[in-house]
């Protein structure tokens, strides 16, 4: 006997506000606080409606100020309760880059388990919505870095709620990045109450022997497209969502790439230092003797995300990444 | 705004109570406990600076000279309270019940250092300057959600106050009008740089005026006025209240941490005069002389056991087992990640090839 799961059809962005309002009803101790997420539901409306049903001691508008509230949740977080922050974009949250390196991913390592900090930090990231300048940076590998706090990066509406709720059930700190390109791009069917998506686990979209294409969040529909591109030109492809950045799928990496033995990584973030550069790390670790080409990476590039004048030119998009894989294809 | 700021006293230099009210108040057995803890204050710092000097522990922060704040005011709190120290506080910590070992294992480098004694909400000492204090305020607002009357008491120094996350922190907990109070102690040095090249303000104090939460000036080498003060901030959080900014006007005689040399850049002359006038415990001991309290005896005695409880907290310390690697790896989240996994079995099973 199978139960029918009633289901919404939501874009990424619902299925985020889906997943907060169902995590409020689940659980007293879940709390959000951030700039405009109250009254106004949020610049991407991420959290609209949710003040008005569960008041303004759940849903806190705050003062402006990153470092403050991101501190505030931290303790918050000590004191018992499951704090989810908004930033409004990634680019502002160097301000609370000192609250996050310093203290939420430190605190339990450093009282051994004594006081922790489970918090959600949500932070709408990356370039392609010819947004002014700051509000598109894709700096995961900041945070990729730095030990304690998990990286999670969704690109389907699915996976964002699944994850969300994972990620304020985890008990550690967690970096929640949202994809504003693809916030609105496209509808899901998105079941309603509670699920949750493994936190640490890719997620393979489509199946091919001849060449590993990875990517997460918004650049996961550039890397289908190209593959599409490639497979009418014979070149068969496996597309892998990593969903999580840190830590890393390792085997969902080497599984694949030992069968196809060409890699392309497609990244959205700067070239140098990039989480990429760990990807490529896995597979010198997992699968050195299977590998037929050096792997590619198609990045932006070693520059501030620029203007939007100029950001088509920076973001990867489907014919660079074709180009990578007929390269690795050629070697 | 001096004027408007000056500094309360309830007990002078000469150890003359100067606020008659108080007088009934100071009763022989607070001052006892006072006193004992003062002692224990700094005989403890000496310690830990002669140990750093033998190299049996590592870098250490001093705090000789402002006793009295951080007893005083670790004095005023409850048992359900909150304490978020910086690294300076050791004494308000173990004031408040953290153990004399812990303290020690702290210095020694030891994670062990940070866990707080049993039932005690005494969070790590932040390292970074003015992080904690919207930590502070984020924990008075889940005592105030959960409608408890536990209050949070935040230290930090004078250069805190040119942070950010000092004008965040107040002004949060101000915005939300939450039980914290923010004890300041103000030694007058950020490490080198003099209060002056600090900020323009004449006090910190006034700057509760931003916030619209009272801002009170106490002389903090004055344990009296220490813990009155703190007692009445934490009665007004308690009870809605919210927030209060205290400065607490004291001076540190020694270095910033046993790093430095205090003499190129603080007047050594000054910190041995005041030795002599404004110290905290010459203060209640000229205090304890005049009520007739002074009793020889009794404070040798003090003396004698706050010594073996030091040399105890020491030897436990040495006798420590060797700090275990494990720990390392074991604590960074509440699952270890694969990587972390990974690294610590590959790290062991190479010690153990180099060891076996």
């Amino acid at each position: 006997m199978t139960t029918a799961v009633n289901t919404k059809t939501l874009t990424l962005v619902q299925a985020v506000n889906d997943a907060l309002r169902t995590m409020l009803k689940e659980r007293e101790d879940v709390i959000l606080l951030g700039e405009d997420i109250g009254k106004n539901g949020g610049v991407f409306r991420a959290t609209e409606g949710l003040q008005e049903e569960f008041g303004e001691d759940r849903v806190i508008d705050t003062p402006l100020s990153e470092a403050g509230f991101t501190g505030a949740a931290i303790g918050m977080a000590i004191n018992g309760l499951r704090p989810v922050v908004e930033i409004q974009f990634l680019g502002f949250i160097y301000p609370a880059y000192e609250q996050i390196m310093t203290h939420a991913a430190r605190m339990r390592a450093r009282t051994m388990g004594h006081f922790t900090v489970p918090m959600v930090i949500r932070a709408p990231y990356g370039a392609g919505v010819r947004a002014p300048e700051i509000h598109s940076d894709s700096t995961e590998a900041l945070f990729t870095h730095m030990p304690g706090i998990k990286v999670v990066c969704p690109s389907t509406p699915y996976d964002a709620k699944g994850l969300l709720i994972a990620a304020i059930e985890d008990p550690d700190p967690v970096l929640f990045l949202e994809p504003m390109r693809i916030y609105r791009a496209f509808r899901e069917d998105v079941p309603e109450g509670k699920y949750t998506v493994e936190i640490g686990k890719g997620k393979k979209l489509r199946e091919g022997d001849d060449v590993t294409v990875i990517a997460w969040g918004a650049m996961v529909p550039v890397a289908m497209k190209a593959a599409e591109s490639a497979e009418k030109k014979g070149i068969h492809v496996d597309v892998i969502d990593l969903r999580t950045l840190y830590p890393l799928d390792k085997d969902i990496i080497a599984d694949s790439v030992q069968k196809t033995g060409r890699t392309v990584i497609v990244q959205e973030a700067h070239a140098t230092g990039g989480l990429a550069n760990d990807i490529l790390a896995v597979i010198n670790d997992t699968s050195f003797l299977y590998q037929k080409a050096p792997v590619e990476r198609v990045t932006g590039f070693d520059v501030p995300v620029p203007f939007f004048a100029y950001e088509d030119d920076y973001l990867p998009t489907p014919e660079r990444v074709l180009h990578a894989i007929e390269k690795v294809m050629n070697f | 705004m001096e004027f408007q700021f000056p500094i309360i006293q309830i007990m002078n230099e000469q150890g003359c109570i100067v606020r008659s009210e108080y007088r009934e108040q100071i009763t022989k057995e607070l001052v006892m406990t006072m006193y004992r803890h003062l002692i224990r204050t700094r005989m403890f710092d000496r310690k830990c600076v002669s140990l750093q000097r033998q190299g049996r522990i590592g870098t250490y922060v001093p705090y000789e000279g402002q006793e009295a704040c951080q007893v005083g005011s670790a004095l005023a709190l409850r048992n359900g309270d909150w304490m978020f120290p910086t690294y300076r506080d050791h004494g308000a910590m173990m004031t408040f019940g953290r153990s004399l070992t812990q303290t020690l294992l702290y210095w020694k480098g030891r994670t062990e250092g940070c866990v707080p004694s049993e039932g005690k909400k005494i969070v790590p000492p932040s390292v970074p300057i003015a992080t904690q204090l919207p930590h502070a305020a984020g924990a008075a607002y889940v005592e105030k959600r959960k409608g408890t009357k536990n209050a949070v008491i935040v230290y930090f120094g004078d250069g805190a106050t040119s942070e950010g996350d000092f004008h965040e922190g107040l002004n949060f907990a101000s915005v939300f009008n939450l039980p914290v109070v923010f004890f300041n102690q103000n030694n007058q040095y950020a490490i080198s740089v003099p209060i002056t090249r600090q900020m323009k303000s004449k006090t910190i104090a006034q700057k509760a005026l931003a916030y619209d939460i009272p801002g009170i000036r106490i002389d903090g080498n004055d344990i009296f006025a220490v813990y009155f003060e703190t007692q009445q901030a934490l009665e007004r959080a308690r009870n809605g209240g919210g927030p209060t900014l205290i400065e607490a006007v004291t001076w540190r005689y020694g270095a910033h941490t046993t790093s430095d040399d205090p003499s190129k850049y603080r007047d050594q002359e000054e910190s041995k005069r005041r030795r002599e006038t404004t110290d905290p415990i010459k203060r209640i001991e000229r205090f304890m002389q005049q009520e007739g309290w002074w009793d020889e005896q009794w404070m040798n005695q003090v003396q004698k056991e706050v010594s073996v409880e030091i040399e105890q907290a020491v030897a436990e310390m040495e006798r420590y087992p060797k700090a275990n690697p494990a720990d390392m790896f074991d604590y960074v989240f509440a699952q270890p990640t694969w990587t972390i996994a990974e690294q610590k079995n590959a790290y062991f099973q190479w010690k153990r090839g180099i060891e076996g």
